[in-house]
């Protein structure tokens, strides 16, 4: 399987990052690279091999549902690029 | 016991430890000797952020602490953090510049964990951005520069990564240890090309809480140091059990130290018949074979067995990885905290261009790829079967360990490369993991020790595997290793500033 260009677009824009127009030929070689290289893992037979979805046997830990912090708005506003009483600044989304 | 160096800066950890515990040594001199080479050392460019301030301030109260007969762990013990832990107040960068503004208003849980016990920060290493490399060559912050040099020759090495930073720093003499991070070899391999030990802990030793994350089914925490003893000192502090983050494992922590000279008599030691791979150097099989004779030599049982999906591990990886990495860094938008474009159109606009401008082409590069794994239509293909492969070579692990407690095997294929040489051919890059990422997928611990050099003197390094959350095994076959390679090469001081 290989990428083509509409793809690339098609990704970056999934990924919300920008790619601009002369970087999406490149990018779709440097992509077909790697994805030709992982192209080995179809040689194996995975039938009936489930996924691995923990890498240590363990129980998922529970806890209480409850609230264990707050209070902090101070500091989770403090490395905002922009803010205003507590909020965080966005462009206009709604018209 | 050995005289002291004359220089604290060359002590080992537990040299420096017993030293200040014996009032031999201050706290305060010991740090100011490692601020100083810290700051005679900048053209390594291993530190992103020095903090001699706060180093200092740790340091007088360790000693203080030490007068009044409250000595801690690791008092007044400096070391170096890689710049992917957050640091309370402290710039934490994970080498991009999407976060090169970001002060963490919290610690991360296994630095809280040093302090706790008495260590001293001297500061923020450099690293891959976002840990995503193998030379350290990705960091926005330009790469480090490997304390060493092939013989008669003045071209830049890279110190390998993404733990590049803390892995010159500790080479160099620069810190007594340092934090490194490990997601597919990201303290083994830049260990290996330094000559220092590096371990990866069993996935859930350490608690992953305030690590910028990169890959979280595969991140880990590790010590890099000088000595196999110094990394069982430091994992003994790092590991704890972690409310904040519910991967961190119950179990209990031993006493590495104490068990670190037991010897290997009757252990028995895997010798992996895939590790023996076309494309490594011929140096790297024979440094192999001598370390399997070290071991059989000291009372070692040596047994063959098979890992058979070893080939499909970094393929598999690198499937993984991107995919865990491109909902990890979905976080960076521009909005909360990290780089914001200018004048955005609209929120689409501020999403693609904040992103643009603070990811570098690597992790770029490697969100896509993960996009596209993750995308309808593409999972089954890709993901789902990268983690199927994942299972196989886990099982392989808990098959060979039915006949052998380690495995020994090659660290790296090859030694150091010269800054440039792989940067332009990424799979060239990843095939530097391939020792060691298998490791990672499987939730293994590793530990690589220096075990050679080079005809023309760069380090080699050999790794040894173990069981699950069996480390103390680990470090007394590494520290078995280390006895019998003596490895004494220090690479020549040629950084230091006038």
């Amino acid at each position: 399987m290989s990428v083509d260009q509409d793809t690339v677009r098609r990704i970056a824009r999934l990924a919300r990052i920008a790619l601009d127009e002369e970087r999406v030929g490149p990018m779709m070689h440097e992509l077909n690279g790697i994805l030709a290289w992982a192209e080995q893992l179809a040689e194996v037979d995975v039938t009936d091999v489930p996924p691995m979805t923990s890498v240590v046997e363990q129980q998922l830990k529970m806890r209480e549902d409850g609230v264990t912090e707050g209070g902090n708005a101070d500091a989770l506003m403090a490395n905002a690029p922009e803010a205003e009483d507590h909020f965080f600044v966005v462009p206009k989304v709604v018209e | 016991m050995m005289p002291l160096p004359s220089t604290p800066t060359d002590f080992t950890l537990a040299e420096a430890r017993d030293a200040v515990r014996a009032r031999k040594i201050s706290s305060v001199e010991l740090t100011n000797a490692c601020v100083k080479a810290m700051q005679a050392a900048r053209t390594l460019n291993a530190f992103v952020t020095e903090t001699p301030d706060q180093a200092l301030t740790m340091a007088h109260e360790a000693d203080r602490r030490i007068a009044a007969g409250s000595t801690r762990p690791l008092e007044g013990l400096p070391l170096a953090i890689k710049d992917l832990f957050c640091t309370k107040a402290v710039r934490t960068t994970a080498g991009s510049n999407i976060l090169s503004s970001f002060i963490p208003p919290y610690e991360s849980t296994v630095t809280q964990n040093l302090w706790d016990a008495g260590a001293v920060m001297l500061g923020k290493t450099n690293m891959d951005e976002f840990a995503m490399g193998s030379s350290n060559e990705t960091s926005h912050f330009k790469p480090v520069i490997s304390p060493w040099r092939a013989h008669n020759s003045n071209q830049g090495l890279v110190p390998g990564g993404s733990s590049g930073g803390s892995a010159a720093a500790v080479a160099a003499n620069l810190c007594l240890g340092a934090m490194g991070t490990d997601t597919g070899g990201s303290i083994r391999q830049p260990a290996a090309l330094t000559g220092i030990v590096g371990l990866k802990p069993t996935y859930g030793r350490c608690s992953r809480w305030g690590i910028v994350a990169f890959a979280s089914s595969l991140d880990q925490a590790g010590p890099m140091t000088r000595t196999v003893r110094d990394a069982a000192i430091l994992l003994k502090v790092m590991a704890s059990v972690d409310p904040k983050d519910s991967t961190s494992v119950d179990v209990p922590v031993p006493d590495y130290e104490e068990r670190l000279e037991s010897g290997v008599k009757g252990l028995r030691v895997g010798i992996p018949k895939e590790y023996r791979i076309d494309g490594a150097r011929p140096e790297i099989d024979a440094l192999w074979d001598r370390g399997a004779e070290w071991l059989k030599a000291q009372g070692a049982e040596l047994v063959d067995v098979s890992l058979p999906h070893t080939k499909y591990a970094l393929p598999a990886y690198y499937i993984v990885a991107p995919a865990e990495a491109s909902s990890n860094l979905a976080r960076y938008d521009g909005v909360r905290y990290g780089h914001r474009a200018a004048r955005p159109e609209d929120i689409t606009d501020l999403y693609e261009r904040s992103r643009a401008e603070g990811f570098g082409a690597e992790v770029r590069r490697r969100i896509l790829i993960g996009t596209y794994v993750l995308s309808a239509g593409y999972y089954d293909a890709y993901y789902a079967r990268a983690q199927k492969l994942r299972t196989l070579i886990a099982r392989d692990f808990i098959n060979a360990f039915e006949h052998c407690d380690v495995l020994l095997t090659p660290a790296t294929p090859g030694p150091a490369f010269a800054i440039g040489e792989k940067t332009a051919d990424p799979v060239a890059m990843y095939l530097n993991d391939v020792f060691t990422v298998t490791v990672n997928l499987a939730g293994l611990p590793g530990l690589v020790v220096p075990a050679g050099v080079t005809g023309n003197g760069l380090p080699l390094g050999l790794q040894i595997i173990g069981k699950a959350f069996d480390e103390a095994t680990v470090m007394r076959a590494g520290r078995a290793i280390e006895v019998a390679a003596d490895f004494r090469a220090k690479p020549e001081t040629w950084w230091e500033a006038a």
